[in-house]
């Protein structure tokens, strides 16, 4: 009965935007990380529930003193398990930063009021400017340089890896990758501007050593250099 | 020392009438504009408070109309962009902290035994500052030109080239024509605490209630000031094209958010604290017993004050600073979950130790026990860096920040509202309809925001009015539309019910809850005087009805109360205060007019308009200082105090250290976006400087010297140099113009433009300065100086000097910045 629960309860959770349906290394991280956060938060709130209910419930006059509210549940308590969790989370976001690695692909994003252009290696090696869609190997980290050309947005494609924003003047970076070759939903997350539910975009995982060739519809803005 | 003698007891019917002829008010229209008392304002921050948290909500409620559907159609984007950023606006700036600014306005004065606040004319200027700013920001949502670039006016979006309406204008003059209210109550407060508290009453003594508005006036002091200056930059660019934020000309959008969150994060726990105030008053009252750990809730307060600085990054994580640098404020932010923690088992050891009774006020602790705890650790979950690069910017954020600030603020505020109800209007509650409403807005809430998590974490991002590709999300928001709906119709129960428990409840006893606290030794309602005597140590309700504390009655036909040593608590002088008076709605009146020129973009008007300003300002010196000198008043027997007039440390000088320390923390922000411009900033560093050097140092070195021969001046006792250090002021303005005649235009480069805002701020310095020193002159001319009193002249030395110091910094910055390159 618990498994098929959890399997249906799985089942409703996924989604081509969805954040517990990973296909990347970090968004897998950090899904296994929220899962974990989200029992210890379930028993914690049931025990603090727990204790206000017993409050009512209990008539003996001989219960626990400042010492163990204060001391025992407010610092002790509280304290080991912030550290555990943020030691968790330091680990975890270290093993997911873009450390140097000679294996990296590396692409670019470039936002604006209300679209994304990528350039990334086409077929024949060279660079290759595309509209709403950024063509990455499976298995291979790849490295995306965000940069935007107006206002803040944010690359976010859930079931890779997390967001990063889009800011301008800078240049800031976000290591993605895809285990499985395959169509990955991508949407600016930061607030743009009358066009922003509609910034959307796909990320596409080719196989094997050189991409595909492009398509008509990446052709539609494309632009080579 | 030893405690003061009580008063011979007196008729408490004589004294009440003295006292009510006194302090009360001319009825009518005319007493509502000119009435200065705290009751009174404190109820009508909360009342219009309630109003904006319903016209808030009605956008709730239509933003969840259009999100019920995937594709609706129900509102246009731009109206939709509008809601939402109204909707956050109002309920940060305009419901939480107005309400919390009037709970305390309202209820500190009873608690701590004192009259009135510190400055009641200041009370009712920031009440006005309030309305107006609310009217200004409630014509732009009708006209439909409100600000419609999310609650926190991310730039470049809400610069003038993305946004070339008024629309931000009217988020950035309105927000700050009110937060001017959040300033003044914020020194008012701060003050209250310190120097009124009852005669002998310790800071240890304190109700509880009181230190928790203590840390949040002192987060408001140094956490508001951030936001001011971020606003004033802003619209600067927008109005006069200075760079600050944009980035090809030396800006940096990444500095608004540095300052917008090192305010609105501190904001969060200004929100919070009061409401945990309520909550550690009311608990132990409806438990029948003590709170538990007096001393350690004091100390998690302070943490909490502390540390909620230090935390304003964990909204910029993907922002793409260093991961060691957000691993530090990740680890922050989690801490900050040990204070509140510490408050929550106290509360419930308090439980424990109790015999608790489920009156309604209990239900609503009750409702935010069932949901700030979620709403903490979501918190905590998002203080975690990998997991805030899925979660931020989504569905998830805006679930955790409901169970946050529903559970952490409105589930307290409703608790404190129906228990001080029987105080408010001296009507008893009905149980029915409350505990209806009650059950409502608690299953409402749940499910409109429980589901709302699972929403964000399947990618639904904030701020998107429609959502076709993704039916996965349509149950999910169907669902929490639903229970919008009917957590809005318990809002409207529970609103029905108080306004019918004030017409039609039947009188209430004195004292209903049976609470320990000095608010309840009052008339129900309050009446304007509060108590017909100071309460000394140990004194119930009739002996302070009778008169036997301290300060019985009105004899010199004045509102006299007691201003005591802040830490002791022992009684120092008497202050009498000011009465009914029509400067705080013309001094509102004339700022707001400011506003509306600035909006229509009259800028030459509205700089001639600050004439009128100045003008409408200093009649406010014409109540202060006294001709004549006067005896020891008699507070009590053997107790006998000079008036404030007569003694140096009064409570306007107190109110000015306040007022510095805020001023201080804008003055702190700028040099923080001066050096963070500098070193962070692409596009520095500056095109090489071409400010003409020697005319530039002679006239800084001139009005440094100018400004340190006023600061001597303002030395000798009496305000003796005013005269001398007038003209000495006016050349230092002349010495601002000639440089603001030499300055490189403030258009091409960041770096100008913090030098034109620099000599703003000097010249605004000089003026007040100025000002003061011809107020001092015109109290020599006039008496109101003597040698025992000292007037104005501790006040302007104080400002002069803080002048003075903050001048030389910025000039000693810019001489650092000219010498490096």
């Amino acid at each position: 009965m618990v498994p098929l629960c959890a399997v249906a309860l799985l089942a409703g959770c996924r989604g081509p935007l969805s954040t517990l349906e990973p296909n990347g290394p970090a968004a897998a991280v950090i899904a296994l990380l929220w899962w974990a956060m989200l029992i210890g938060a379930g028993l914690i709130t049931l025990l603090v529930l727990a204790l206000v209910w017993r409050g009512f419930a209990r008539r003996a006059d001989d219960g626990p003193g400042e010492g163990f509210w204060i001391r025992g549940m407010g610092l002790g308590f509280t304290l080991s398990i912030l550290v555990l969790v943020v030691g968790a989370g330091i680990r975890t976001g270290e093993r997911i930063q873009p450390h140097p690695d000679p294996g990296v692909l590396r692409v670019e994003a470039i936002a604006r009021q209300w679209e994304w252009r990528f350039r990334q290696p086409g077929p024949g090696g060279a660079l290759i400017e595309t509209l709403g869609r950024l063509h990455i190997p499976a298995g291979r980290p790849v490295d995306v340089v965000i940069r935007s050309e107006d206002v803040i947005h944010a690359f976010w494609v859930p079931q890779l890896a997390g967001k990063m924003d889009a800011v301008p003047g800078r240049d800031n970076l976000l290591r993605i990758q895809a285990d499985r070759p395959g169509v990955y939903q991508g949407r600016s997350a930061e607030f743009s501007g009358t066009g922003f539910a509609g910034m959307l975009f796909e990320v596409l995982a080719w196989e094997g050593d050189t991409p595909p060739p492009f398509t008509d519809k990446d052709a539609e803005g494309a632009r080579a250099e | 020392m030893t405690p003061p003698q009580p008063n011979l007891p007196q008729s408490a019917l004589k004294l009440h009438r003295e006292l009510d002829r006194v302090w009360g008010r001319p009825p009518g229209l005319r007493g509502i504009l000119i009435s200065v008392n705290h009751s009174e304002l404190g109820l009508r921050f909360m009342i219009a408070a309630f109003v904006f948290f319903a016209i808030a909500g009605c956008l709730a409620m239509l933003i969840r109309a259009q999100l019920a559907t995937p594709a609706g159609a129900f509102l246009d984007v731009g109206l939709y962009n509008q809601f939402f950023t109204m909707h956050g606006s109002l309920m940060m700036f305009m419901f939480a902290v107005p309400l919390l600014e009037g709970l305390g306005m309202y209820l500190l004065p009873k608690m701590l035994g004192s009259r009135d606040l510190a400055f009641p004319r200041l009370s009712a200027f920031g009440w006005w500052c309030y309305f107006f700013g609310g009217l200004i920001l409630l014509t732009a949502l009708a006209a439909g030109v409100a600000p419609d670039g999310g609650w926190f006016m991310y730039t470049p979006l809400s610069s003038k080239a993305y946004s070339p309406g008024i629309n931000a204008d009217v988020w950035l003059l309105g927000i700050t024509f009110v937060e001017i209210s959040a300033v003044a109550a914020a020194v008012e407060i701060t003050v209250t605490i310190l120097r009124m508290r009852a005669p002998g009453m310790k800071l240890t003594q304190m109700p509880l209630f009181a230190w928790y508005m203590l840390g949040t006036a002192a987060m408001m002091l140094v956490g508001f000031p951030p936001l001011i200056l971020a606003s004033v930059l802003l619209e600067l660019e927008r109005a006069f094209d200075w760079p600050f934020f944009d980035v090809t000309r030396g800006g940096d959008p990444m500095l608004w958010q540095h300052l917008f969150w090192l305010f609105g994060h501190p904001e969060v726990y200004i929100i919070f604290l009061p409401a945990a105030g309520a909550i550690s008053t009311i608990l132990p009252v409806m438990a029948r017993t003590e709170i538990l750990g007096y001393g350690a809730i004091v100390a998690a307060i302070l943490g909490l004050v502390f540390l909620s600085f230090g935390l304003w990054v964990h909204h910029m994580f993907t922002t793409g600073i260093p991961h060691m640098a957000l691993a530090f404020f990740s680890a922050a932010s989690a801490l900050v979950a040990v204070p509140t923690a510490v408050q929550i088992f106290a509360w419930i050891g308090t439980l424990w130790k109790g015999r608790p009774e489920m009156h309604l006020p209990m239900l609503h602790l009750m409702g935010f026990f069932s949901t700030f705890v979620m709403g903490g650790l979501t918190g905590v979950m998002l203080a975690i860096v990998p997991f805030n690069w899925q979660a931020h910017d989504t569905a998830f954020v805006t679930a955790h920040l409901h169970y946050v600030l529903i559970g952490g603020f409105v589930f307290p505020m409703m608790a404190a509202a129906v228990y001080w109800m029987p105080l408010f209007t001296g009507k008893a509650a009905v149980r029915g309809p409350g505990v209806m409403a009650f059950w409502l807005i608690l299953i409402g809430f749940h499910g409109t925001f429980f589901l709302m998590h699972l929403t964000g974490l399947m990618g639904m991002a904030r701020r998107i009015s429609t959502y076709p590709d993704n039916p996965e999300w349509i149950w999910l928001n169907l669902s929490s539309s639903f229970f919008s709906f009917i957590m809005a119709a318990g809002f409207a129960l529970f609103a029905l019910d108080l306004i019918l428990q004030w017409l039609f409840g039947a009188k209430s006893r004195r004292n209903p809850w049976g609470a320990k606290t000095l608010e309840w030794a009052m008339l129900m309602p309050a009446p304007g005087y509060n108590i017909a005597s100071l309460p000394l140590p140990g004194q119930a309700a009739l002996q302070i009805a009778r008169g036997e504390g301290a300060l019985p009655g009105a004899p010199r036909d004045r509102r006299e109360t007691l201003v005591v040593d802040a830490l002791s608590g022992e009684a120092r002088h008497v202050a009498v205060l000011p009465s009914n008076s029509a400067l705080p709605i013309l001094s509102a009146a004339v700022i707001g007019g400011f506003v509306l020129l600035m909006l229509s973009s009259f800028y030459v008007a509205a700089g001639c308009w600050l004439f009128a300003v100045a003008a409408v300002f200093w009649q406010w010196q014409r109540w202060m200082g006294s001709a004549q000198g006067e005896d020891l008043i008699p507070a009590a027997p053997g107790l006998y105090l000079p008036v404030h007039h007569e003694v140096p440390d009064s409570l306007a000088r107190s109110g000015l250290i306040c007022l510095l320390i805020a001023n201080g923390a804008l003055f702190g922000c700028f040099l923080f976006s001066l050096g963070f411009l500098s070193v962070i900033a692409p596009n520095w560093p500056a095109p090489q400087s071409a400010l003409p050097a020697e005319p530039a140092l002679l006239l800084s070195l001139g009005l440094a010297l100018c400004l340190v021969l006023s600061s001597l001046l303002a030395r000798p006792r009496l305000g003796s140099g005013a005269g001398p250090a007038l003209i000495i002021l006016i050349l230092a303005l002349g010495a601002v113009i000639g440089l603001a005649l030499i300055l490189e235009d403030p258009t091409a480069h960041a770096r100008n433009a913090l030098r034109a805002a620099a000599l703003g701020y000097i010249a605004l310095h000089c003026v007040i300065a100025a000002l003061l020193a011809g107020l001092c002159r015109v109290q020599r001319r006039d008496g109101r100086m003597a040698a025992n009193r000292p007037g104005a002249a501790p006040v302007w030395r104080l400002w002069q000097d803080y002048t003075t110091v903050t001048a030389l910094l910025l000039i000693a910055t810019v001489g650092l910045q000219e010498g490096l390159s």
